[in-house]
């Protein structure tokens, strides 16, 4: 057998209280590292409370802390805070992002700028605040999705904050490769968590005829690339996009 | 600890005897599967030598056999030869591979044709004789390379084949997806093995220049992504191509 250890690590994934975020963080908790499970402040404390549910199950290896990821300030503390209770960090996955589907001649410049600035500053601003605090031999590993690379009806600004974000990884690979750090995304197609539940049954029909593997992924198949790229067997791969989506037939 | 285990499955790789397949041999045999080392008989026997030693290292649960990728009978015999020992085949790994670099000037049609006949032609036999074996749930992984994507000086023969390899894996995962067998492909960048060797130094040096890493890779680094494409980890992955080179193309 051949075994994923990621014991005496610390990862931190933000947007974690649920969906992809949430198993991403019993993953890489399963594989041994401590976790941080970051949470926007939501009004009705929705967000607190479930990122508080998961921090009970993992133990005391894990930790809520609350952060905006357009907010740098925000940002700069939690990751000092992270370092602070665990000793280091080691690995940040930048999960957090929301949607706001309209064609382009009924979006609001509301809904463009709320979506780029969380699922792309937002990213931007975690790995600024990342970089000079990961240590050697770290990995980072950015959410972006099939939308990245589609282009499909409504999603104009999801789908250039994905791109962004995907380029944007490149970037950050190339020039945190000097410490050792690996940079990547993974591109998730449709998984049965999130957004994607929401689906019509009709137009979820449709859409299986565009997967080769003819069925939406699991969250956890998700998450276990995740957790492949922030092992010792991912060692020779960054500044890559993988895409995680039963085969998306283009 | 997340565990990888392929107890109780055969996998077999061609060109196995040295070089990433020798590694690749090694490591899901570390992972607990039953291995065939295979090899094209040279007139020298050298990689006979080799390909016995491997497997003699790896103990009772691999064996050498004998095959040219490029022979269909030799191919059929070989598989069925591997079914009789162990029962199933459930990987295929294609890493079979020789190169002849020359400029399209200078290149003769014996050199063009001998590369494509190995590196293309010999993969879609293998895919084609193995299919009616391979159980479901299987995986094949195809070995290409940078080569295949970037179009180097002098590999008008090695990148064509290669770039055909990596469009057989698209066609092949969605001919296959039916009985849930996962069809990828691996592109390694500079690793020094044999064939890495044979580049020039000079081209080396510059080829280091925009590897973010700064380093080859090591054919360990490769195996292990092979098997992570081999492992439930990757089940909802399937037409899809891994860059793993440092960080060098996306």
């Amino acid at each position: 057998m051949v075994t994923i250890d990621l014991s005496g690590k610390t990862a931190l994934v933000t947007g974690a209280g649920q969906g992809i975020g949430k198993v991403i963080c019993q993953m890489l908790n399963g594989a041994g590292a401590n976790v941080v499970v970051n949470y926007l402040n939501d009004s009705e404390g929705v967000n607190c409370k479930l990122a508080e549910d998961l921090v009970a199950e993992l133990g005391d290896t894990a930790m809520a802390i609350a952060a905006d990821v357009r907010d740098s300030e925000q940002v700069a503390i939690m990751l000092d805070k992270t370092i602070e209770r665990f000793g280091a960090l080691d690995i940040v996955i930048n999960n957090a992002a929301i949607l706001s589907h309209r064609t382009i001649s009924k979006m609001s410049d509301e809904a463009w700028s709320l979506v780029i600035d969380t699922n792309l500053t937002g990213v931007f601003n975690v790995c600024k605040q990342a970089s000079t605090r990961v240590a050697e031999g770290g990995h980072i590993v950015n959410l972006s999705s099939i939308s990245g690379s589609l282009g499909l009806w409504g999603t104009s600004n999801y789908a250039a904050a994905k791109a962004g974000v995907e380029g944007l990884t490149r970037v950050v690979g190339n020039e945190l490769a000097r410490r050792r750090i690996t940079v990547n995304a993974v591109a998730s197609g449709v998984t049965s968590a999130g957004a994607a539940a929401a689906i019509p049954e009709e137009a979820k029909n449709e859409m299986l005829k565009s997967i080769t593997l003819g069925r939406v992924g699991q969250a956890k198949e998700i998450a276990a690339v995740v957790l492949f790229l922030c092992s010792d067997l991912a060692s020779y791969i960054t500044c890559q996009v993988i895409h995680v989506d039963g085969g998306w037939i283009k | 600890m997340i565990q990888i285990d392929l107890s109780g499955k055969t996998a077999v790789v061609t060109g196995g005897g040295q070089g990433i397949g020798a590694a690749i041999c090694q490591m899901l045999s570390k992972a607990g599967a039953n291995i065939v080392v295979n090899y094209f008989g040279d007139s020298a026997g050298i990689n006979q030598a080799r390909a016995e030693e491997t497997a003699k290292d790896l103990g009772d649960k691999a064996v050498a056999i004998e095959a040219d990728v490029r022979n269909v009978e030799q191919v059929r015999r070989m598989l069925q030869v591997a079914a009789n020992r162990f029962g199933t085949i459930d990987i295929l790994i294609n890493n079979a591979g020789i190169i002849r670099d020359r400029s399209v000037k200078k290149m003769s049609y014996e050199d063009w044709q001998i590369v494509l006949d190995t590196n293309l032609t010999g993969v879609f036999n293998l895919c084609k004789e193995a299919t009616e074996l391979l159980a479901d749930d299987g995986r094949i992984v195809n070995v290409a390379s940078i080569a295949g994507a970037v179009g180097f000086f002098g590999q008008s023969n090695y990148a064509s084949a290669k770039a055909g390899v990596i469009c057989l894996t698209k066609v092949l995962s969605k001919e296959l997806s039916r009985r849930r067998i996962t069809v990828n492909a691996i592109a390694p960048g500079l690793v020094l093995t044999e064939m890495g060797k044979g580049i020039p130094e000079e081209a080396r040096a510059e080829m280091l220049k925009v590897i973010p890493l700064g380093r080859c890779g090591e054919t360990e680094e490769i195996a292990k992504v092979v098997l992570f494409l081999c492992s439930d980890l990757a089940s909802y992955m399937t037409g899809q191509l891994i860059h793993i080179n440092g960080g060098w193309v996306g």
